[in-house]
């Protein structure tokens, strides 16, 4: 029997589990929709802009496991899914994208919505494709979900003319997967690993370098169990935050250029860095000549393109980071290493890092009110500041997982990506961190958030600035605050550096305001007091979203910081 | 750095539309220096195979070995750097407003050099040349100097296969 585009495309996404499908309609997509009409066993979301669309299905990806499935329309629809498409290929996120496209015939017309979307995503995306035959539709799905869940994982774009969509043809979805070009490979040398493992056991001073990587693998449980093992210290990128539970007393915290002190004196003086499934990105590395000079350093990582790429690396082992780290679990051998692990300790102690600085609403008391209250929660952040505390102040295990934009560091994911996660974990605890200019960049998902009841903890962390250009202009620039502050208007100074008494008194918008129009649940914190009350009421609320505007200090910083161009132990601490 | 130095590539990659736009887009988005790149179907009608001429340093070129094989698009990539292979490149160069003397240098040029006249008329010649890359640059310098601004150079890019070793 033959069957139409539309309704092997609905069959593909049964076949391929999908049970929750993000999507967005319009005149080339009407004929999958059409099929999704009838539906029950899938649930559709409807985001209210397509960026926002793609980090919900991101945030669903991240949080489940599972691969995050968008549906939109051709030409705008299309190119609005760009920004989320390149967060999540930055992130190594499972993603397939099918975007809406004018008919074959039409094509290269200039037709109404007509866009190139597999031209514009080929750099940002794992894979893309434009179905140019019905007889491949089947095996181009089926091929798109595996190359997205498979090795390092990430994007595909499937662009569908809906000429496909209509045509007639085989009702049979393919079982099997064989590309030829693409065979990534999980199996770990054993030979490479049994090396790194010798140098692991000689090592005197070696410290566990964790990037994103073990926190895609599920691996977690695992790289605590090995850690315990070989009695190393950990210290993690800020994808890599929560392989060990930070409450671990191996556990150091982040690397890199907001980094603690601790951890980028560790790295600094470690004779190996034992590093899984990290890319040694600037950020954490800081300046590259002066990064692990004289250090060995073994790299495992899926992806054979981010190793010896930033830095060279003298042990290099591609593969997954589960398969290594278990692996490592049967030949590794225990040993004591108390000095090295009591001089780090002892930095840690001497070198905590706090806001003592300012007083009221801090972040750092947020931080810790929502550490205090939640035992199991998935916390998004947004980018910026409000970013770069949660990673400095959140306390994360196995029941608590960050998701963030670490890689593109796209303004404007933090709260979608909180619906996405809250759809796939009903049950669970969701808060969403969040600074004033990013929620503006998504706030119209409130109408998603609340429409499906999603019980959400939006934090807004309002300083009425751009905090962290900001911040960068004030320690960098001398204070020229150039389109940083958020509360500017027509009758501010051309130039401005920084707050005072001729400051526009009124922040525009009023998110309590905001948050009322869409039935949003919504309280404005600005006493230190009313700090654990406002995420009580958002953490018992369970018939929707709660938005807490937390008013910060206007000029508090992220600290501390290594300057740009400096090496990771030339720390401004205060 | 390590010093930059001329290689050679050759890739098999899915004879699709995109997969060329998808490899020069990875040399154009990543600031890799491409010299040429030429494309053609296999004896399977579903592979083609590219020869690209690149500029790097050692570990530029350890990276865009790496891209390349990270693309799903690409089945197999060999490095010709250091291996004997065939190298050939098409070259056609035409000389323009030619007097009855420039006829005659030209016959003597093709009877001493590797050059072939495959067109002419009264006042033009069309020579070609299928020969490495350099020896196509020496040719095409030989050419600018007896015929100056007078010349017109088309080249096809380089094509190469293993040798026999």
């Amino acid at each position: 029997m033959e069957i139409s585009g539309a309704d092997l495309f609905l069959k593909a996404l049964r076949e391929e589990g999908v049970d929750t499908l993000f999507a967005y309609p319009g005149a080339t997509a009407i004929d999958l929709f059409n099929v999704l009409y009838d539906a029950d066993d899938i649930r559709l979301v409807l985001p209210r802009h397509e960026q926002a669309l793609v980090h919900a299905a991101d945030g669903y990806a991240r949080s489940t496991g599972k691969v995050g499935v968008c549906l939109v329309t051709s030409g705008p629809g299309a190119t609005n899914m760009v920004t989320g498409i390149a967060t999540a290929n930055f992130d190594s996120v499972p993603l397939v994208c099918f975007a809406g496209q004018v008919p074959l015939s039409l094509i290269g017309n200039d037709a109404f919505q007509e866009i190139d979307i597999v031209g514009i995503t080929r750099n940002i995306c794992k894979f893309a494709i434009t179905v140019r035959d019905r007889k491949d539709l089947g095996r181009i799905i089926k091929e798109a979900f595996y190359i997205a869940s498979s090795g390092k994982p990430g994007p595909v774009v499937i662009d569908v003319p809906k000429d496909i969509q209509v045509a007639m043809g085989s009702a049979d979805y393919p079982e099997t997967v064989n590309i030829r070009g693409y065979k990534p490979n999980e199996k770990v040398h054993r030979g490479q690993l049994k090396k790194a493992v010798e140098a692991l056991n000689s090592a005197e001073r070696p410290v566990f370098l964790l990037g994103g990587g073990v926190n895609i693998a599920h691996a977690r449980r695992e790289m605590t169990q090995l850690a315990e093992l070989v009695n190393v210290p950990v210290v993690t990128t800020m994808m890599g935050k929560g392989a060990i539970p930070t409450n671990h007393p191996l556990y150091i915290g982040n690397l890199g250029i907001h980094g603690n002190y601790a951890s980028n004196h560790a790295i600094a003086d470690a004779d190996l860095i034992f590093s899984i499934g990290c890319r040694f990105n600037d950020r954490i590395t800081g300046k590259l000549s002066k990064f692990a000079v004289n250090t060995t350093i073994v790299h495992i990582d899926i992806d054979p393109a981010s190793i010896s790429r930033n830095i060279v690396v003298d042990i290099p082992i591609v593969g997954d980071a589960k398969n290594a780290i278990n692996q490592m679990l049967e030949i590794c051998q225990s040993r004591e290493r108390t000095e090295w692990v009591e001089r780090i300790q002892k930095w840690k102690e001497d070198y905590p890092i706090h806001m003592l600085k300012y007083s009221g609403v801090t972040p750092e008391k947020i931080m810790m009110s929502i550490n205090r209250q939640f035992d199991d929660v998935i916390l998004t952040t947004d980018v910026g500041q409000n970013q770069l505390w949660a990673s400095q102040y959140c306390e994360l295990d196995i029941h608590r997982q960050l998701i963030t934009s670490g890689g593109l560091g796209t303004m404007g994911y933090g709260f979608p990506a909180a619906i996405g996660a809250q759809i796939g974990h009903l049950d669970r605890q969701v808060v969403s961190i969040n600074g004033d200019g990013g929620f503006q960049m998504n706030m119209q998902e409130l109408a998603t958030a609340a429409l499906l009841g999603l019980p959400i903890t939006i934090c807004v962390l309002n300083n009425g600035y751009l905090g962290n250009v900001r911040q960068w202009q004030q320690m960098f620039y001398g204070n020229r605050y150039s389109m940083t502050c958020l509360m500017r208007n027509e009758n501010c100074p051309l130039q401005c550096s920084g707050p005072n008494e001729a400051c526009p008194t009124q922040y525009v918008p009023d998110f309590l305001g905001v948050a009322k129009s869409y039935g949003v649940q919504a309280l404005r914190v600005t006493e230190e007091a009313e700090i654990d009350d406002a995420i009580r009421m958002g953490k018992e609320n369970r018939t929707g979203p709660t938005l807490i505007e937390f008013v910060i200090d206007r000029e508090a910083n992220v600290l501390p910081m290594v300057p740009p161009g400096e090496a990771l132990d030339d720390m401004i601490l205060e | 750095m390590d010093a930059m130095k001329q290689r050679w590539v050759s890739l098999f990659v899915e004879n699709d539309i995109g997969v060329l736009a998808k490899i020069s887009g990875l040399f154009s988005s990543k600031l890799y220096n491409l010299d040429s790149l030429t494309v053609g179907v296999t004896e399977d009608p579903t592979i083609s195979r590219m020869t690209i001429g690149l500029t790097s340093d050692d570990k530029t070129f350890e990276q865009i070995t790496k891209q390349l094989n990270r693309c799903v698009e690409v089945i197999k990539v060999i490095d010709f750097t250091n291996i004997p292979t065939h190298s050939r490149e098409l070259l056609f160069v035409k000389v323009n407003r030619i007097t009855e003397a420039d006829k005659m240098e030209l016959f003597r040029i093709t009877s001493v050099y590797p050059l072939k006249i495959v067109d002419y008329n009264k006042n033009t010649a069309i020579l070609q040349a299928v020969e490495d890359r350099d020896t196509n640059d020496e040719l095409v310098k030989l050419l600018s100097s007896f015929f100056i601004n007078r010349i017109e150079v088309v080249r096809g890019g380089s094509v190469a296969i293993e040798s026999f070793f």
